[in-house]
């Protein structure tokens, strides 16, 4: 699976917006992640996952730079990802699962956000670049 | 599965929804985003741009159909599975839909809440609709053999 042109700029067009605001843009997907999918909070227990922490902020922020990252080598996502990648297969071993969660919860929080941006098309091409995203990040568990 | 009060808050949400207008938009969203499930609408014609879709009177006319039954679906939240008990032989025998679509569905739904209602659409009030969205999705592929 890879990224039409047409989808390409889509998402980079529409990362120009998103990354004037990734805190509130992490947080918030965050936030919607641990309530809708509590069993999401197991990958953190050392955290203080309560509305207006700090370290969900934080973490909200690396997650969306995290993104940013992959958009802005689009062409070539793994490679960009590929500390992350070890990262996840070694260290964090999240499930897999829980990826599909936390692009659901990104796409909602988009949807949310930026309305008139977040057609159809924007939708589809977003979904499939978090499914890549998503792919990257668990190529190496096993 | 949800309190007295979770129920109130999906059941106002729910009843701001233009039916009309977001059972359109959903089928039409579900068909752009995850193109194979256009495999049970050969016959509506041309669904090959998201324009195409967009301006199909079938779309819209079969998202409104599925909207109306979600809203009947939330008058009985205590019984999902009763009030979608012929829906699921429907799909099973007669369409042949594989369950996940129910899921790709409800989480499509999902996302076109928040895109209407912005902040409104909360956490909290999204991981109601999800519980909801899922037990529908639940209950459709509850008489599946």
């Amino acid at each position: 699976m890879s990224l039409t042109r047409a989808e390409r700029t889509i998402i980079v067009s529409m990362w120009s917006k998103i990354s004037t605001q990734t805190d509130v843009i992490g947080t918030e997907t965050l936030e919607r992640l641990f309530s809708c999918y509590p069993q999401a909070k197991t990958y953190f227990p050392h955290f203080d996952l309560h509305t207006g922490s700090a370290q969900l902020r934080a973490h909200g922020s690396k997650v969306v730079a995290a993104v940013g990252d992959a958009v802005k080598s689009i062409d070539n996502v793994a490679s960009a990802l590929s500390k992350l990648s070890e990262l996840h297969a070694y260290v964090l071993r999240v499930d897999p699962v829980n990826f599909k969660f936390l692009s659901h919860c990104l796409l909602v929080t988009l949807a949310s956000h930026f309305p008139a941006d977040f057609t159809a098309d924007a939708h589809a091409a977003w979904d499939k670049f978090l499914s890549i995203v998503s792919g990257v990040l668990t190529e190496k568990y096993r | 599965m949800l309190s007295a009060e979770e129920k109130a808050a999906v059941t106002t949400l729910f009843g701001k929804v233009k039916v009309d207008e977001v059972g359109g938009e959903a089928l039409g969203r579900l068909l752009v985003v995850y193109p194979w499930t256009q495999r049970f609408f050969e016959s509506f014609g041309d669904l090959s741009t998201a324009d195409a879709v967009f301006g199909n009177p079938k779309v819209k006319a079969h998202g409104k159909k599925v909207l109306d039954s979600f809203c009947e679906g939330l008058k009985q939240l205590d019984d999902l599975k009763g009030a979608f008990a012929s829906l699921s032989e429907l799909h099973c025998d007669k369409l042949h839909v594989d369950p996940e679509n129910f899921k790709l569905l409800g989480n499509v739904l999902v996302v076109v809440l928040a895109r209407r209602f912005g902040s409104e659409f909360t956490p909290e009030l999204q991981a109601n609709f999800q519980k909801v969205v899922t037990g529908v999705a639940n209950a459709l592929a509850h008489r599946y053999h």
